[in-house]
C-alpha cells in the first residue's frame, strides 16, 4: 500500500511537475517523445537489472550468514553463474545500443521539404532571435519569446556571440550547444499548440540561472497573424504621453541598446523592443512583464538580475511613467 | 612454485636479534622536530599526510556542499549571490576532485602499496616528499584566493571562451590553471612511485598473478594518470594559463583557436579522472572482502583484467560529454558503444564480489557495511551512467540534476564509501587504535540514507528540466519539495561525518592497543605491529601464495643479507619478483621542501607575469642543485663519527 502509494507519488513528480512546461517526460513533439519513450523502457529494466543485481547481493548475505553445510557452492559453480551474467549484460547492452541508434535515426528523420528557419544567438543572458532573411526583405528580430508553427518542421541556427550557451527545451527536444565559433543546427516540431520553457544549460557566467526561453507553440493561422504582426514597425504614437516616451526612449541611453523599428533606436547589442509588450516576460525569464516589474527593471536592472550589462536608467518620475506607457504601448 | 623460490637466497636464517633490530630503527627512524617534520622520507609519514590533508579538504569541500544545499533549499534564495554560488560548486568541484579524492587514494597506496608488498619505502624517497609538499602548495593556494575572493568561479571543468580574458578578468581563472598544474605535478610523481614500487620492489614470491588487487589498482591507477594528467598539464598550464598571460591563441577563434579544442582536451583527462578515483576503491573493496567474507576474492584473474580493462576503455568515452555539441552522429555513436563496454568489466567486478560474498561467510563490522552500501550505490549509479551514453536520453539530462544525482552516485557511492571502509579498516594499522565499532555503524547508515535522500531526487529534478550550476530558480516551477528534500539529506550525511570525526577524535585519545591482525587478513601489512615499526619488516618475507598471510607456512623463509645500518631495500624483476639487486636509497633531506618552494615560488609569481620564470628560476636552480649534490651514505656517516 505504502509503496503503491510511493510509485504513484513518483508517477505524479515526474509527469506532471509545475504543469510541465519544461519537462522532458512531458512531449510536445515527436523527438521529446521518442526519448521520452527510451526513457520510459530504460528505467523500467534498469529498475528491473537493479532489483535482480541488489537482490542478489542481499541473498547473498542472507543465506551466507545461515552457513547451512547443504548450501555450499564451488567456485565453478559460481564461475558459470557469473559468467552467464556477464552475458546476460553483454546481450543486454548491445540491445540497448541499437535502440539508441534506432532513436537517434528517429530524431533526425523530421520531414525537410517544408523546413521553417530561424535563427537563434545566444548571448549573455538572453536570446536573440530572428525571422525571416534578409534577401527576401522579411526580416525581424525579437528576444527571448521564440514563436513556431505546429506541425511545421523548424530548423534552429544556432550561434553565439559570447561565450557557450546551450539550448534546451525539454518537452521539445533535447540540448544543442551555442558557439561562438562552431555554427549548430537543430532540427524540432511540435505537434501540441502551448507555452513551453527551456533555460541555457551551460554555464555561461553570473546570470546562468536567468537565462530562460519560452517558446510558443500556435496554429497555422494564429502563428501567421502573429508573424504578419511582428514585422510591423512599431506603431507611430498618438498620445502625448506615448510620444513623450519614445522621446524619452530615444533621448536617454536606451537607444544606443535596444533597437524599436520605425523609430531612430536602432542599438543591436539589446533585445529589439518593436512588439515588446507582446512579449510575455522580461529580462529573459527574471520577471512577468507588467508595469511595475518593467519600472524596477528600467530604473535597476541588477536588482533583479545582478551583473547583467543593461546600466540603470536614472528617469525622473513623469519620464518614468511616459517611458513605460510608451513600452508598454509596443504590441 | 618452488622453482621460483629455488633462485632467492633463503637460507634458515637464525631469528632478528635485539641488536639488528635497534640499528635498523636506528637507521630508518624519522627524528622529532620541525627540521624532521620537513625533511622526512619515510612512506607512512608521508602517505598520513596526505590522507589527513585530504580529509582536511573533503570537510572544507564538504561545507561548500552543505551551502550550496543551503542556497537551493528555497526558490529565488537572496542568501547567495551569483559571485558567491559560482564560487561555491567551482571550488567544491575543484577540491572534491583534485584536493581530496585523487591525494586520498594514491596517499593511501603511498602509505601501503609498499607494507603489502613488503618493502621498506617506496622506490623515490625525496621525489615522494616533493610530491607531497607541492600538493600542500596549491591547496593552500586555492583556499587562500578563495578567502581573499579570488576563488575560481568558472566551473572545475573552465570552458573556454567563459574562461578567457574577455570573459574572466579577474586572476579568478589563473588561480585554477595553477591549482591544477600543483595537483598535476603532485599526481604525476605519485604516479612514478606507485608503478616503480610496486612493480621493482616486491617481495620475493609475489609474483605478477600474485599482487593484491588493491596494489594491481594502484598500478592501473598511475599509469592512467601518466597519460590523463600529462594532458590536462597541457590543456591547462600550456594553452588556458598562456593564453590569459601572454596571448597566446590556442583556444580563440577569432585567431584560428578553437573553442571545442578545449572541451577534448578536458573530457580525455576529465573522464580517465573519473576512474583515476574509482579504481583503487574497487581495489580497497576487493582487499577488505576476503577478511570479512573469510574467502579470497573469487575470480581474481578476471578482476585483475577488468581493472585494466576499465583503464583502457576510460580513454575512449570522453565524447559522451559533449553529445550537445558538433560532433557528428556516427562519430558520437562510438563514445556510446565504448560508454556501453565499460559497463562490462564494471559488471565483472560486481558479479564477483557478489559471488565472493555469496561463498563466504560475511562478518558484519564497519568497513563490510561500507562495502554493501558501496555495491547498493555504485549498481545504481553504474546503471544511470548507462543510460546516459545513450546519445537521445544524453541530449536530455545532459547538464541537468539528473548527472548530479549520476555521478554523486558513482563518486560518493563508488569511492567514498570504499573509501571510508577502507579507513576503519586500516585506521588500526596507521594509529595502533581501533575506532569504534558502534559509532561506526551509526556513522554508515547516516551515510548510507543521507547520500540516497540528497541524491535520488536529483534523478528526477533532472526531468523536471533543473540544469546544473543555476543558483536561483523560480517558485512556480515545481523544483522546491525536491530541493528541500535533497537539502535534508545533505544534513545527515554532515551529521554522519561528524559522527565520524568525534568517533576518530575519542580513539585517537585513547590507548594504543589493536593488535597487528584485528581482522585477520591476508595480506602483508597485517604481519607487522600497529602501527608498523620505521623498517616496517624486520626481515622481508617471502610469500608464498596469493593470500600472503593466509598462505603462509610456520617455517616461511625470509630474505637475508640487507644492510641494516643504510637504508637498503630489495629489488626484484618485474614480473617473477626474483630478486636483482640490492639499493641504497637516500635518508632525510631538506631539498625536497626547497623544491617545492621553488616550483611554489614559480607558479604563484606565474599567476601575475611570465618574468616568473626568471624570478624563480635561481631558486629552482639552487634546490635541485642541493637535491642532486651528492652526499656520503649515512651508515659511512656513522661509522666515521663512531
Amino acid at each position: 500500500m505504502k509503496l503503491r502509494r510511493a510509485c504513484l507519488l513518483l508517477t505524479l513528480l515526474f509527469t506532471s511537475g509545475c504543469d510541465g512546461v519544461q519537462n522532458a517526460l512531458n512531449p510536445a513533439g515527436p523527438q521529446a517523445g521518442r526519448i521520452a519513450g527510451l526513457s520510459w523502457f530504460m528505467l523500467i529494466t534498469m529498475s528491473a537489472i537493479y532489483i535482480i543485481v541488489v537482490g542478489a547481493l542481499l541473498f547473498a548475505l542472507y543465506r551466507s550468514r545461515r552457513r547451512e553445510p547443504n548450501l555450499e557452492v564451488h567456485d565453478h559453480q559460481l564461475a558459470r553463474v557469473v559468467v552467464v551474467a556477464v552475458g546476460a549484460t553483454a546481450t543486454f547492452l548491445v540491445a540497448l545500443f541499437v535502440l539508441d541508434l534506432m532513436t537517434n535515426r528517429a530524431l533526425n528523420a523530421l520531414e525537410r521539404d517544408d523546413v521553417f528557419t530561424i535563427e537563434l544567438t545566444g548571448r549573455q543572458w538572453w536570446w536573440d532571435i530572428a525571422y525571416g532573411d534578409t534577401t527576401s526583405g522579411v526580416y525581424f528580430r525579437t528576444a527571448n519569446e521564440l514563436h513556431i508553427p505546429v506541425g511545421r518542421t523548424i530548423r534552429l541556427r544556432l550561434a553565439s556571440s559570447d561565450v557557450i550557451h546551450s539550448f534546451w527545451v525539454p518537452n521539445l527536444h533535447g540540448k544543442r550547444d551555442l558557439f561562438p565559433d562552431h555554427p549548430s543546427e537543430i532540427f524540432l516540431r511540435a505537434d501540441t499548440a502551448g507555452v513551453y520553457r527551456g533555460q541555457c544549460a551551460e554555464f555561461c557566467g553570473q546570470q546562468h540561472a536567468n537565462m530562460a526561453l519560452l517558446v510558443v507553440a500556435q496554429e497555422q493561422a494564429e502563428f501567421r497573424s502573429w508573424f504578419a504582426q511582428q514585422q510591423q514597425p512599431a506603431a507611430v504614437p498618438t498620445d502625448s504621453l506615448l510620444l513623450a516616451g519614445q522621446r524619452v526612449f530615444e533621448q536617454a541611453s536606451c537607444a544606443l541598446c535596444h533597437t524599436i523599428r520605425g523609430t531612430t533606436a536602432r542599438g543591436t547589442v539589446a533585445p529589439d523592443l518593436t512588439h515588446f509588450a507582446s512579449r510575455r516576460e522580461l529580462g529573459a525569464g527574471v520577471a512577468r512583464n507588467t508595469k511595475g516589474h518593467l519600472g524596477g527593471w528600467v530604473l535597476n536592472p541588477h536588482a533583479l538580475k545582478p551583473h547583467v550589462y543593461m546600466p540603470a536608467t536614472p528617469l525622473g518620475p513623469e519620464q518614468l511613467e511616459a517611458l513605460l506607457a510608451y513600452l508598454e504601448s509596443l504590441r | 612454485m618452488s622453482t621460483e623460490h629455488e633462485t632467492v637466497t633463503t637460507v634458515p636464517a637464525p631469528a632478528v636479534t635485539a641488536e639488528e633490530l635497534a640499528e635498523l630503527d636506528r637507521t630508518w627512524r624519522s627524528r622529532r622536530g620541525l627540521w624532521a617534520f620537513l625533511t622526512t622520507v619515510d612512506h607512512k609519514t608521508i602517505g598520513r599526510r596526505y590522507v589527513l590533508t585530504a580529509l582536511f579538504f573533503f570537510g572544507l569541500a564538504g561545507i561548500n556542499a552543505a551551502l550550496i544545499r543551503l542556497q537551493l533549499i528555497q526558490p529565488e534564495n537572496p542568501r547567495f549571490g551569483p559571485e558567491s554560488f559560482s564560487q561555491l560548486f567551482t571550488i567544491h568541484g575543484l577540491t572534491m576532485m583534485f584536493l581530496f579524492a585523487v591525494p586520498i587514494m594514491t596517499g593511501l597506496g603511498i602509505y601501503f602499496v609498499p607494507l603489502m608488498i613488503g618493502t621498506r619505502n617506496v622506490a623515490f624517497p625525496r621525489l615522494n616528499a616533493l610530491g607531497y609538499w607541492v600538493y600542500a602548495a596549491g591547496g593552500i593556494m586555492l583556499w587562500v584566493s578563495y578567502a581573499v575572493g579570488a576563488g575560481p568561479d568558472t566551473g572545475w571543468f573552465s570552458y573556454v571562451p567563459l574562461a578567457l580574458s574577455n570573459f574572466a578578468p579577474g586572476k579568478n581563472v589563473d588561480v585554477y590553471a595553477q591549482m591544477v598544474t600543483f595537483t598535476e605535478i603532485s599526481a604525476l610523481i605519485t604516479a612514478v612511485e606507485l608503478i616503480v614500487t610496486a612493480f621493482k620492489q616486491r617481495a620475493p614470491g609475489m609474483s605478477l598473478n600474485r599482487i593484491p588487487l588493491f596494489v594491481w589498482s594502484q598500478i592501473v591507477t598511475g599509469f592512467m594518470i601518466l597519460f590523463a594528467m600529462s594532458t590536462i598539464a597541457t590543456a591547462t598550464t600550456l594553452m588556458l594559463a598562456m593564453d590569459r598571460l601572454v596571448s597566446t591563441r590556442f583556444f580563440d577563434s577569432g585567431a584560428g583557436g578553437d573553442s571545442l579544442l578545449w572541451q577534448h582536451l578536458f573530457w580525455f583527462f576529465g573522464h580517465p579522472e573519473v576512474y583515476i578515483i574509482f579504481l583503487p576503491a574497487t581495489g580497497m573493496v576487493s582487499t577488505m572482502l576476503p577478511a570479512f567474507t573469510r574467502r579470497p576474492v573469487f575470480g581474481y584473474p578476471a578482476v585483475v583484467l577488468s581493472i585494466i580493462a576499465i583503464a583502457f576503455v576510460s580513454f575512449g568515452l570522453w565524447v559522451h560529454h559533449m553529445f550537445a555539441t558538433t560532433v557528428p552522429e556516427v562519430g558520437a555513436s562510438f563514445f556510446t558503444a565504448a560508454s556501453m563496454l565499460i559497463a562490462i568489466p564494471n559488471g565483472v567486478q560486481i558479479f564477483c564480489w557478489i559471488a565472493t560474498i555469496w561463498s563466504g561467510r560475511p562478518r558484519f563490522h564497519t568497513p563490510m557495511l561500507f562495502i554493501i552500501g558501496f555495491i547498493i550505490l555504485f549498481v545504481m549509479g553504474g546503471l544511470t551512467g548507462v543510460m546516459i551514453a545513450s546519445v537521445p536520453f544524453d541530449l536530455q539530462v545532459h547538464d541537468t540534476y539528473f548527472i548530479v544525482a549520476h555521478f554523486h552516485y558513482v563518486l560518493v557511492g563508488g569511492s567514498v564509501f570504499p573509501l571510508f571502509g577502507a579507513l576503519y579498516y586500516w585506521f588500526p594499522k596507521m594509529t595502533g587504535r581501533m575506532l569504534s565499532e558502534r559509532l561506526g555503524k551509526v556513522n554508515f547508515w547516516l551515510f548510507f540514507i543521507g547520500v540516497n535522500v540528497t541524491f535520488f531526487p536529483m534523478h528526477i529534478l533532472g526531468f523536471l528540466g533543473m540544469p546544473r550550476r543555476v543558483y536561483t530558480y523560480p517558485a512556480d516551477i515545481g523544483w522546491t519539495g525536491l530541493n528541500i528534500l535533497s537539502s535534508a539529506g545533505a544534513a545527515l550525511i554532515a551529521l554522519s561525518v561528524l559522527v565520524f570525526i568525534i568517533n576518530a577524535a575519542i580513539t585517537l585519545s585513547g590507548p594504543r592497543n589493536a593488535p597487528a591482525d584485528p581482522w585477520e587478513a591476508d595480506t602483508l601489512e597485517w604481519m607487522l605491529p600497529s602501527p608498523p615499526a620505521p623498517y616496517a619488516f624486520a626481515r622481508i618475507p617471502v610469500v608464498e601464495g596469493r593470500s600472503a598471510l593466509w598462505d603462509r607456512t610456520d617455517d616461511a623463509p625470509e630474505v637475508v643479507g640487507l644492510r641494516t645500518d643504510e637504508r637498503e631495500i630489495l629489488t626484484t624483476t618485474a614480473i617473477s619478483a626474483r630478486p636483482d639487486h640490492k639499493t641504497i636509497q637516500p635518508g632525510p633531506a631538506i631539498s625536497p621542501f626547497l623544491a617545492a618552494c621553488s616550483i611554489t615560488l614559480l607558479l604563484i609569481t606565474l599567476l601575475f607575469t611570465p618574468k616568473a620564470v626568471l624570478i624563480a628560476a635561481p631558486f629552482l636552480l639552487i634546490s635541485f642543485a642541493l637535491w642532486g649534490w651528492p652526499s656520503k651514505p649515512q651508515g659511512r656517516r656513522l661509522e666515521e663519527k663512531s
